[in-house]
């Protein structure tokens, strides 16, 4: 049977292509063009080619604020997604509980980030907030202001804070899926309360899972107003992740050809992270 | 194995039930026999999976108790009754091979490993899926998950019952028939007590030494498929049970007679005390013959269903189905008489004895 190719179809796309262009593509290539000019300012530019890309892979200070962005990242999952799991399997199933769990939990995720950031400032400083006085009233000694670990366990602390509830949600939403029949068929063959979530739950939430790590990774690894409103990446440049250096770059200094390429590289690297973890998990997923 | 003693169950999904509505099982006092085969027939949400769960302990009765072989279990957790159970859907882990969910109940149960293999390969071969061993759950097709199920059902060879509720709901048609029979096999071959729970009467039939049949959370009538067939004891039964159902007719009685509008019809025997109560008389489309003599019809429709005839008739106003054998013709000027033999009288729904 022969099909008749009519090539008009094409034009439907045309819309979508006209806004990814408008929202994506074009803003996207006046990076790439900062990235390979230099300027002396007056509106000036000149060719500068991959210099500024050699520049920035070469530079310690975007190693360090990488890796720090690494380390962040690791360390919340490392937090989030177990304790999320936690929770998620300890809220009630049904009944009057649910609605009021199912709000607490979303609390933290309806504030904007700058009011998170501000919230954690005021509730962690020593003078009038009520967790920096409170520990150092027990003889804790905690300064966020002073001390690199104080000031790094505040942000991760406030990260958890804030988007632990995703993972809880997403793990839930799994977990509701499950029919009554396996939690009693699983009674019938006498499993262990292990066995039920090894063999059960976790399966099930497999797919959520897959996507609260993808989303929380990529969120942390791009995280910029949480930590400026509370440390502004310092003690020194203890918490200066990847954004805030590049927004110091670009705003502060007025280094548009570096903070171009800086940009570049770090959405290459989101995006290569990404779909590692991607294709680690749906691999692993596809093997059962 | 073991006997099973329901003694007086009854159950509510409400915290305080107060009428006879309010209950999912009004009143259940019974006996499985060990090592019968009983098939629970019922339409839905008339406390046939109520009762199961409550025999395997996934649900505690509001009231009354339940004995294995004479022993209280009422209290006791699934895991502690020993028992199978095999539900409407199939029921796999996902993340295990076909060999792994067959070994799980018995693993859980502390069995040598060597013991949990012989066993394993025992019933991978009774239902068929040795081919597929050692392949993931995942992916296979609600068959297969479903035969997994059974499997699972039948891996414990020392449990007090096996229950299934009906197992062979997503199961193709060709496949079910094969299953059963193979149920029915393994039935005969170890002799647990088994308990089916259906909502198609062939299913029931073909299946069980008895079939229970449930209306409203209560049952109604046990029996084998004979009695149910010729001797219904409640309306329900004859409708539900036979294709078509039992054609039930309000009747005045009058001694050994009934009287249909203008009509009468000779009973085998006098009716007991039914005053103030509504008395039916209920006869099978099989017992009713269709010739030119006896009571006059009118004929609506004929259905051909093949092997013989379904006859749509209107008798004294009331509809009445009779089975035409598949070479008869329909007179033209038809009457029906009724065999005394399939004769039953109803009285508030409930059959009672004729005397004599």
């Amino acid at each position: 049977m022969d099909k008749s190719w009519n090539n008009k179809a094409w034009f439907m796309v045309l819309p979508m292509l006209l806004l990814v262009a408008f929202s994506a593509v074009i803003p996207l290539m006046t990076v790439v063009n900062y990235s390979v000019q230099d300027t002396f300012g007056n509106n000036q530019f000149f060719w500068a080619g991959t210099a500024w890309f050699s520049d920035v892979l070469s530079s310690s200070r975007f190693h360090d604020a990488l890796l720090r962005n690494l380390a962040f990242s690791g360390i919340i999952l490392l937090i989030e997604v177990p304790l999320g799991i936690f929770i998620a399997l300890n809220m009630p199933r049904r009944g009057i509980g649910v609605p009021f769990c199912l709000v607490f939990m979303s609390l933290p995720l309806l504030i904007p980030w700058n009011v998170v950031g501000t919230i954690w400032q005021v509730f962690g400083r020593v003078d009038i907030g009520l967790l920096g006085y409170t520990l150092n009233g027990l003889g804790v000694d905690y300064n966020y202001v002073n001390d690199p670990f104080d000031a790094w366990v505040t942000v991760l602390v406030m990260d958890v804070w804030h988007w632990t509830s995703l993972v809880v949600l997403l793990c839930y939403a799994g977990l509701v899926s499950i029919p009554d029949a396996y939690y009693q068929a699983a009674k019938i063959d006498g499993a262990s309360r292990f066995s039920v979530f090894r063999y059960i739950q976790l399966p099930k939430m497999n797919r959520v899972l897959l996507i609260a790590v993808l989303l929380r990774f990529m969120d942390s690894f791009m995280i910029y107003t949480e930590p400026f409103v509370v440390t502004g990446g310092g003690p020194g440049n203890a918490t200066t992740f990847l954004s805030i250096d590049l927004v110091k770059t670009a705003i502060g200094q007025f280094d548009l050809g570096p903070a171009a390429a800086m940009s570049l590289i770090y959405f290459l690297i989101i995006l290569l992270l990404s779909w590692v973890f991607y294709t680690v998990m749906i691999t692993n997923d596809a093997k059962g | 194995m073991a006997r099973i003693d329901l003694d007086h169950i009854r159950h509510a999904y409400l915290p305080n039930p107060s009428r006879d509505e309010d209950y999912a099982l009004r009143e259940v006092h019974h006996s499985w026999e060990d090592g019968g085969a009983y098939a629970l027939l019922g339409p839905s949400g008339c406390g046939k999976t109520t009762l199961l769960n409550i025999i395997s302990g996934l649900l505690t009765p509001s009231e009354g108790r339940i004995l294995f072989d004479g022993r209280d279990v009422t209290g006791l957790q699934p895991e502690e009754r020993n028992i199978a159970q095999v539900f409407q859907f199939p029921v796999v882990y996902d993340t295990m091979t076909v060999a792994d969910n067959l070994a799980f109940p018995l693993r859980n149960r502390g069995m040598a490993e060597a013991d949990v293999k012989a066993r394993v390969a025992e019933v991978l071969e009774m239902i068929d899926l040795g081919a597929i061993a050692h392949r993931k759950a995942r992916g296979l097709t609600a068959d297969l998950k479903q035969k997994i199920s059974l499997g699972r059902g039948l891996v414990r060879a020392d449990v007090n019952a096996i229950l299934f509720d009906e197992p062979l709901t997503v199961i193709d048609p060709h496949m079910k028939w094969q299953l059963r029979s193979q149920l029915k096999l393994l039935h005969r071959r170890f002799g647990h007590t088994m308990v089916y729970v259906t909502h198609d009467q062939t299913e029931a039939l073909t299946f069980a030494d008895k079939v229970v049949v449930m209306y409203g959370g209560e049952i109604v009538q046990i029996g084998t498929p004979q009695e149910l067939f010729e001797r219904p004891s409640h309306t329900f039964v004859g409708y539900f049970i036979g294709s078509p159902g039992m054609n039930v007719l309000p009747v005045a009685l009058d001694g050994a007679r009934a009287r249909l509008g203008a009509q009468s019809i000779a009973l085998p025997g006098a009716a007991g005390a039914t005053e103030g109560k509504r008395t039916e008389l209920g006869i099978r489309p099989e017992f009713i013959q269709l010739g030119t003599a006896g009571m006059p019809v009118s004929i609506r429709a004929v259905e051909d269903i093949g092997r013989h005839k379904i006859v749509r008739a209107v008798i004294e106003g009331h509809e009445l189905a009779i089975v035409l054998a598949e070479d008869s013709s329909v007179p033209a000027d038809p009457h029906v008489t009724f065999d005394p033999a399939g004769i039953n009288i109803y009285a508030d729904d409930w059959r009672v004895k004729l005397g004599g």
